[in-house]
Order: structure tokens, then C-alpha cells, then sequence
């Protein structure tokens, strides 16, 4: 790793693999902020009232006048017959077009019930999209607990979205940063790309759902997100190919990860230097006002969004915070290499979960904080337990030198908070 | 397939889940895909309850379809006794897992837990949220209630207080307030259950000489096999509103046998009063929409029409286990009941009779915000706004306080409402504005209603735009009936102003 003191890392480190009780969301969730990322898209799950019940728990707090997800709910006449079923939807995305004639792209997402009765959503995807085009594009992933957890929902999605793509033409050089981020945060990186000369720079997923980036053998990709494993096979399949890096958390992350871009643009040391140190310095002058808080205090990750390990890194290495267990849900070796490599040596990692072990290692090991889901910290905290709720780190801009320092603060406040209470 | 923007009830294992959070001593092993863990927020966030839900899931996923799944679900309900050691056990199955088939009831017969396994046969595509709480109740009743045993000489009569749950809309305080009106009779509290009961207190249900249904949703069932089985009367009447609550004290008194006559001469809510000052005759034929589950609809609806003088002009609910008790109300108001699961039903509904406050749950404030009418929560499904540090019952006099202030609170108030009708141009109290109090941005423009096959001539126009806000939905509407029914091809001012004439008689 270019200009990163790595020690031996965790490149080879052992993983505890467990299985039971998982405390985590099912891929639906990523509903929750896709929505609001792409504005023209319309999420309809095919799946049973748990599925319905799951999105607007999450999500029916904010008030809508128009949400942009529902469910089509299956109900025992569709178990009864398959052709039914086909018929059935067909309805149902035809009075959901009826009422809401703004949407450009329907999203048919696959639930644990569709998927356990086989119900083709590609096929009734394509058959739609051909009735509906060219008003409507119908496409469909899966989201379903089975087989995705979480984030792996945005994974997905973007992977739906990939045959969709136009193909570049020619091998004409362009950055692909694939992962959905905060307007902010994209905004932040275009302007250190163009000030470093690479370009053009498209995102994945787009704001809008008719205007998605090209992708050709010239393409040269960056995660923003370590969750994206079937979409990044994807776009390398159409030719395009990853830059490696660690992701852009932290002073320390977000340098590595626009090095990764300006080495492939051939950009020099000197101008790389210059371009980033202004937001270099600023992120770490943030970082230090809250590393007071954290430095020495020690921290243990449950599985949740795949976002733990590079947050373990920045945490450890940029605020001097002590790791316990990290835990995630799923570890991509390829994908997270950059990133392990960067952990403090001995580092307890473990993929997957049972929940009440974990809660036993958890309050046998007494950090200093927790993070988890909410399913677990209101419990904790009662045990006594500093907890940070994991989901937030989803739905915050968390990436880039400007967001370092709030980053740094999430993970503050809850101590903060501990120390400040009277009552 | 049915198209759920948003859904009024969650599935029948959350009613379950229900069941088992309010309790003590009891265990879930819930058979459910990874993920379905998102039921546990809903105690830990919304309700805020400080431990874990006791619920533990066996979380299979795809590549465990292929194996046992059966051997996955024994071996957690296996972990679950041995972790937790219930006084009694709920298995069961979620959506996904009913359509494999693993049998969770026979499954953990095979194991020989030394407590009562008990097994739920929930259909999830089928049935919903409340029944799932009713029928979890009942089987759980069935299993550990012990026989009746008759007061003792002397001592005090006592009730059973049955259907508050975790996850229930003001519960926890509605528990309180009956307690202390049954202390005020008299009446001594035996269980309250499920909401804070074991199994074992289960076992004393047979000690009471009434069991006061609170909420016929999750409890009916229970009290219904209670009274069969073991010949405890229970109260029928729920005591929401000041004159429910009356009728409800009667009703206990006469069923054990106690004088209430002192408790029935105290004024004892404010409400009465409140509604009474003059302050309040600006709310007189107040057009209200009220939508709930059956027991606060219909409650909601009595309250408006005889305590605080709206004209309820929309009634209906989501359970459809209890549609008559709630046609038979509507009927009472002029009306015809409005039974559905359907959102967009219940949104067409209210776009359609323009309201001039919506009465409902989480899911008709994104209706009323949509239409830009004020609305007030009464029932769930609720947010986490709706479970509230402060002492907030719907029931008994204290009740009706709440429910006075909470219903009142989002409409304008009289004097903004008076000046609204005289000057509209007003460019910080302008038209559609929200009421000041409420701090609000304008609110959005309402959609504009249907067009009737009468055009508006541009006179008559704005001569509409002067009538309030508020009841400008109304006008609109009731000016193209007034057209339509008279085949008028152009509404003049004229018009206006004879359909006015007509429809104020």
C-alpha cells in the first residue's frame, strides 16, 4: 500500500464463521434510502404483509404525501396457482402506473416468499416492461432475507441496473464511482476529481433513472461502498475494471481511494499532493477534536452493513480506538484486501452470526462502545453499555475528507452523551 | 395479490410476538427467513422497551433451503429453553417458513421440553396482526388458565383485567386509569394479563368474579372461552369517552354486584366542561372522518357526535373480525361503515368527503398531509410519537381529557378561524395557511377534486376562493352535486350561492 504505514494487518487473519439467531435486516431495507437517491424510481416488493410491515416500520415514521415504494401483497390465492399470480401483478403494476404516471423506472423486488414459490419476477419484469415502454422501464432484483442482508439490497439493485447501461463507445477512459452517496459527498469528489484532472466522472447509482452512466472496456471503477460484490462482477463482465483501494472513510481512506484513481490517470506525485492537501489537512484537524474522546477506548462491531470493517480501520488507526471483535455479515476477501491489510495485527474477526453468543462475548469483553443495531442497543444501553446505532452510518454522509470529522463525532457523541447524563 | 401502500395490521406472528413481549416467563421460537428480525425494533425503538424482545428466530437462508431446516428450527428451540428457561413456550412459523412446511408444534413435541410447548397455527396469508395477538392469547389461556375458584366470604370482589399488550396503543396508561376507576368501585385487581403476566399468573385467571375485556381485539377470544368454560362474566362495554365510561362503570358494578352510585355522581373529567365553555362552540358540526381499529373507531365516533358536537361524517375500520359492532354505530350517524384493509380506499374515501378533521391512525396522517387536513391519532398502528413519556390514557375520565386536548389541538382556532373568513389576503395568515399555533409552513394546496362535467365560470371561480380553506372542499363538491343533479352545463355565481341555499336546510 502506497503511502500507508501498514503493519502486518489481517490479510491472513483467521475468521470466527457462526450460524443461528441473526439480528440483521433482509435486503428490502435498502428500499429506505434508494428511494430518495433515485427520484424517478418506484420500489414495489412482491412479497407477503411481513414484507410491507418491515418497509413502513422503517420508514413510516416520515410522513408521505407520496411514498415511492409499496408492496403487492401475495395472498393464498396466488399460492394456489402460479399463472394466477403472473395475472394478478400484471393488475397491480398497472394500478400503481395508473396512479403514479411520474414514474420512469419500476423496480419489481424479489421477498423470501417469491423466492420460496419461484415466482419469475425477470420474466413478468420484461413482459411489463414491453406494455409499458417506453413510459416505464421494469426491472427486478431480489432483496429478500434468503439471500441478501441489508446493504447487499443496494447490491442488488445496482446490479438490476447494470445490463441497463449503455455501453461506451470505443475505449474511451471514464471514472465509474459505484455506490449510492449522498449529493454532498458526490459533489465534494467531482470537484477533487476534475481539480486532479481525472474524467469524466459518472456515479452509479445516477439521481435519475433514464440517465445512467456509460461502461466500456476504458472504464475504470471505484467502490464507494464495500458492499457491492454482484454489481462490480457485473460491470467487469462489460469490461470495466476495478481500481483497488481502501474506501474513502477518514483522512487516511479517502486519500488512498482518490490515489487509486489519480495513479490510473497517470496524475503526479506533486500535483496529487497539492490537490488533496487543503481537504487532508481539514479532515484531520477535525479528526483530532474528537480522537481526544475516543483514543484508547475500545470498541466491538456486530455484524450489520459490511461498512464495520473499514470503519474498524478509520476508528483504530485514525482516533486510536481499541478493536474487540469486528464483526460483519459477509466478507468479500477481494474487495476488502486494502482494507484488512490496514488492521491492527490480532484484530478478532468474525463473518456472520449467533446472536446470544455474540451478546456473551460482547458483555464479557464490556467495551467502552457498542455498535449495533437497534434491535440490541436500547437493551444494551439498559445493561449499561455505550451503543452506536449501526444503521445511521447508512444514512449519513460519512465518506470523504469533509465528512471525517462527523464520522469521527458519531461514534463521540454516545460517549459524550454517557458522560454528560445526570439523571 | 393485493396492492398495500401502506398496511393497517402487520402479519400474524407480530401479534404473537406481542403476546410474548408483554409477558413474563414466556418464549418465542419463531421459524422465520434472516431478516424477519426487524419485528424486534419495533419493541426496542417504538415502544422503548429496555430488553430483548423474548423471541428467538432460527434466521435460514437460502443455502439452508437445500438441508434440514427442520433440524435448523430443533436445535434453536433446543438453545431457546436451555438459555432462557421459560415457564412456558410459543413456537410457531413466519410467512416464509409456513410455505416449507417444517411443522414447529410437531417438531417440538420430539424434543420433551418439561414445560407447556405451545403451538401456534397462524396463517399468515390469510390472517393478520390482531387475530395472530387474539389467537396467541387464547391458546396460551387455554393451556395454563386453572379452574374457577369462588370469593371467600368477605372479601373483595376482584376482576381480571384482559388485552393489553406490548406494542398496543396507549396500553400501559389505559391499564392504570381502569385500575384505579375498578379501586374506586371497590374492586380488587386479580390478573392483569397478558401485559405483565407469567404463566403462572395465568393459572389464577379462574380467582375473579369479572373479566374486564379492554380491548376486544386480543382479548375477545380468551374472555370468550373464560366464560365458557369457567362461567366469569365479561364486560362488553369499552370505557373510552366520558359517557362510555359511565356506561362501563355500571356495567361492572351490576356484574359484581357493588354499589356505584357514588362514583357515577362526581364529575369527575373535564371534558364534559371543556366542551361545554363557549370557547368550544365554533367545534358545533365540525364535519369529522374517523378510521381505527374497531374498538377506538366506534369509541371516536361517539365521543365526537355526543361530547363534543362534530358531526361525524365518515366511520369505518380495519378489523374486520368486529364489522358489525361498527356498521351498527355507523348506522347510528346517518352512515354507511367503511370496512377495509385497503389504504387507497380509505384515502379515497376522505378525498371524497372532505372532512374537516380526520380521526385515524399513522396511516391517515399521510392522508390528511396529502389533503392538507388536520388530523388526530386514535388508534394503531402508531409511531413512536404515540407512545409518550407523559401519563396519556384514552380511557376513564382522564381519558377524555386527553382525548379533548389531542382532538381540538389541530384545528384553527376560533378567532384565526373568524378572520380567516372575513380577510383571506392577510400575507402571513393567508389562505390554506396552518393554523398559527402549529408553527407550520403553509400547507400544500388540497388536489383538486374531481371534476364534475360542469365548468366553473371564472366569476363563480373566485367567488369559491373566498370561502375558507377548510370547508372549500366541501363547497366545490356539494356545487357540482347541486349541477350535476339539475344538468347545469356552466356553475355561476349564482349557482354557487343556490346550492348553498340548498345544501344548508
Amino acid at each position: 500500500m502506497d503511502g500507508l504505514a501498514a503493519g502486518p494487518g489481517c490479510g491472513e487473519a483467521p475468521v470466527l464463521r457462526e450460524r443461528g439467531h441473526r439480528e440483521v435486516f433482509c435486503g428490502l431495507t435498502g428500499i429506505i434510502w434508494l428511494h430518495r437517491k433515485i427520484q424517478d424510481a418506484f420500489f414495489l416488493v412482491v412479497g407477503s404483509r411481513t414484507c410491507a410491515h418491515l418497509l413502513q416500520s422503517a420508514a413510516g415514521v416520515m410522513i408521505f404525501a407520496e411514498p415511492r415504494f409499496a408492496t403487492a401483497i401475495i395472498d393464498e390465492r396466488d399460492l394456489a396457482g402460479m399463472s394466477d399470480a403472473n395475472d394478478e401483478l400484471d393488475r397491480v403494476v398497472t394500478r400503481l402506473i395508473e396512479r403514479r404516471p411520474d414514474i420512469r423506472m419500476l423496480f419489481l423486488v424479489g421477498s423470501c416468499p417469491s423466492e420460496v414459490i419461484k415466482l419469475d419476477l425477470s420474466r413478468a419484469a420484461q413482459r411489463l416492461s414491453k406494455q409499458f415502454s417506453p413510459a416505464v422501464r421494469v426491472l427486478n432484483y431480489s432483496g429478500s432475507g434468503i439471500e441478501t442482508t441489508f446493504t447487499q439490497g443496494e447490491d442488488a439493485c445496482l446490479a438490476a441496473l447494470v445490463p441497463e447501461m449503455p455501453a461506451e463507445p470505443g475505449s474511451a477512459r471514464s471514472l465509474l464511482v459505484v455506490g449510492a452517496l449522498a449529493e454532498v459527498v458526490e459533489d465534494q469528489f467531482l470537484r477533487l476529481f476534475a481539480a486532479l484532472g481525472v474524467g469524466p466522472v459518472r456515479f452509479l447509482p445516477s439521481r435519475r433513472a433514464a440517465e445512467l452512466p456509460a461502461v466500456g472496456e476504458g472504464t475504470r471503477m471505484l467502490l464507494a461502498q464495500p458492499f457491492l460484490a454482484e454489481t462490480a462482477r457485473l460491470l467487469e463482465a462489460r469490461g470495466a475494471q476495478r481500481l483497488a483501494a481502501p474506501f474513502p472513510l477518514g483522512a487516511e481512506g479517502t486519500t488512498a481511494w482518490l490515489r487509486a484513481a489519480a495513479r490510473a490517470w497517470g496524475v503526479d506525485d506533486a500535483t496529487f499532493d497539492a490537490v488533496v492537501a487543503p481537504g487532508q489537512a481539514r479532515a484531520r484537524a477535525a479528526i483530532s477534536q474528537r480522537a481526544e474522546r475516543l483514543a484508547g477506548k475500545s470498541i466491538f462491531f456486530f455484524p450489520d452493513s459490511q461498512l464495520e470493517i473499514p470503519l474498524a480501520r478509520f476508528l483504530a488507526r485514525e482516533c486510536g480506538m481499541v478493536l474487540t471483535e469486528v464483526g460483519t455479515p459477509y466478507l468479500h476477501r477481494q474487495h476488502l484486501a486494502e482494507e484488512l491489510a490496514l488492521l491492527p495485527a490480532g484484530t478478532m474477526l468474525s463473518e456472520g452470526q449467533h446472536v446470544d453468543r455474540q451478546l456473551d462475548r460482547c458483555r464479557a469483553a464490556q467495551p467502552d462502545l457498542t455498535v449495533c443495531g437497534l434491535g440490541l442497543a436500547n437493551p444494551l444501553e439498559a445493561e449499561g453499555l455505550t451503543t452506536k446505532w449501526a444503521i445511521e452510518l447508512v444514512f449519513t454522509p460519512i465518506q470523504g475528507f469533509e465528512q471525517a470529522g462527523d464520522l469521527a463525532e458519531l461514534f463521540a457523541r454516545p460517549l459524550v452523551r454517557r458522560a454528560r447524563l445526570m439523571v | 395479490m393485493e396492492l398495500a401502500v401502506w398496511t393497517y395490521e402487520g402479519p400474524p406472528h407480530v401479534g404473537a410476538m406481542r403476546i410474548a413481549t408483554a409477558m413474563e416467563g414466556v418464549h418465542y421460537v419463531l421459524h422465520a427467513p434472516q431478516g424477519d428480525t426487524y419485528a424486534d425494533l419495533l419493541f426496542t425503538m417504538i415502544e422503548r422497551r429496555s430488553k430483548r424482545p423474548p423471541v428467538t428466530y432460527t434466521s435460514f437462508q437460502a443455502r439452508d433451503l437445500g438441508g434440514d431446516t427442520a433440524e435448523l428450527f430443533m436445535e434453536a428451540a433446543r438453545d431457546a429453553y436451555a438459555r432462557f428457561k421459560p415457564q412456558a413456550m410459543l413456537v410457531g412459523a413466519s410467512c416464509t417458513a409456513e410455505l416449507i412446511q417444517d411443522d414447529p408444534g410437531g417438531l417440538a413435541k420430539t424434543l420433551g421440553l418439561p414445560v407447556p410447548v405451545v403451538p401456534l397455527e397462524l396463517p399468515s396469508y390469510q390472517k393478520k396482526e390482531n387475530w395472530g395477538a387474539a389467537e396467541t392469547f387464547y391458546r396460551l389461556v387455554r393451556a395454563c388458565a386453572g379452574p374457577r375458584l369462588p370469593r371467600a366470604e368477605g372479601a373483595a370482589p376482584r376482576a381480571n383485567i384482559l388485552g393489553p399488550t406490548a406494542l398496543g396503543f396507549r396500553h400501559r396508561d389505559d391499564v392504570a386509569e381502569v385500575t384505579r376507576l375498578l379501586g374506586r368501585l371497590g374492586i380488587a385487581v386479580n390478573v392483569v394479563a397478558p401485559m405483565g403476566a407469567s404463566p403462572a399468573d395465568l393459572a389464577q385467571l379462574g380467582a375473579a368474579d369479572v373479566n374486564v375485556v379492554l380491548y376486544p381485539e386480543t382479548a375477545g377470544a380468551a374472555a370468550a372461552f373464560l366464560q365458557r368454560q369457567h362461567g366469569i362474566p365479561a364486560t362488553k362495554i369499552v370505557p373510552i369517552g366520558v359517557g362510555a365510561t359511565r356506561d362501563f362503570i355500571a356495567e361492572v358494578a351490576g356484574l359484581v354486584g357493588v354499589d356505584a352510585s357514588g362514583l357515577l355522581a362526581e364529575a369527575a373529567s373535564r371534558l364534559p366542561w371543556y366542551s361545554r365553555s363557549v370557547d368550544s362552540t365554533y367545534l358545533t358540526g365540525k364535519r369529522v372522518f374517523v378510521f381505527g381499529d374497531a374498538t377506538h373507531a366506534v369509541a371516536a365516533a361517539r365521543i365526537a357526535a355526543e361530547e363534543l358536537g362534530f358531526a361525524v361524517v365518515g366511520l369505518g375500520t380495519y378489523t374486520r373480525e368486529y364489522a358489525r359492532e361498527v356498521r351498527e354505530a355507523a348506522k347510528a350517524h346517518g352512515i354507511e361503515a367503511l370496512v377495509t384493509d385497503d389504504y387507497l380506499k380509505v384515502e379515497e374515501a376522505i378525498a371524497a368527503l372532505r372532512p374537516e378533521l380526520v380521526l385515524g391512525t399513522q396511516m391517515e396522517r399521510h392522508i390528511a398531509k396529502r389533503l392538507g387536513i388536520p388530523c388526530a391519532v386514535i388508534s394503531a398502528p402508531v409511531h413512536v410519537q404515540d407512545f409518550p413519556a407523559r401519563y396519556s390514557p384514552q380511557m376513564g375520565f382522564e381519558g377524555a381529557n386527553v382525548i379533548f386536548d389531542t382532538w381540538v389541538h389541530p384545528l384553527m382556532m376560533g378567532l384565526e378561524e373568524h378572520l380567516l373568513g372575513m380577510f383571506r389576503e392577510d400575507f402571513e395568515f393567508g389562505d390554506g395557511a396552518a393554523p398559527s399555533h402549529l408553527g407550520h409552513a403553509p400547507a400544500p394546496a388540497p388536489a383538486p377534486v374531481a371534476a364534475g362535467p360542469a365548468a366553473w365560470a371564472a366569476e363563480a371561480e373566485s367567488e369559491l376562493k373566498k370561502i375558507p380553506f377548510f370547508v372549500r372542499g366541501k363547497a366545490r363538491r356539494n356545487t357540482e352535486t347541486f349541477a350535476r343533479e339539475r344538468g347545469l352545463a356552466t356553475i355561476t355565481l349564482e349557482t354557487l350561492y343556490d346550492a348553498k341555499a340548498h345544501f344548508s336546510r
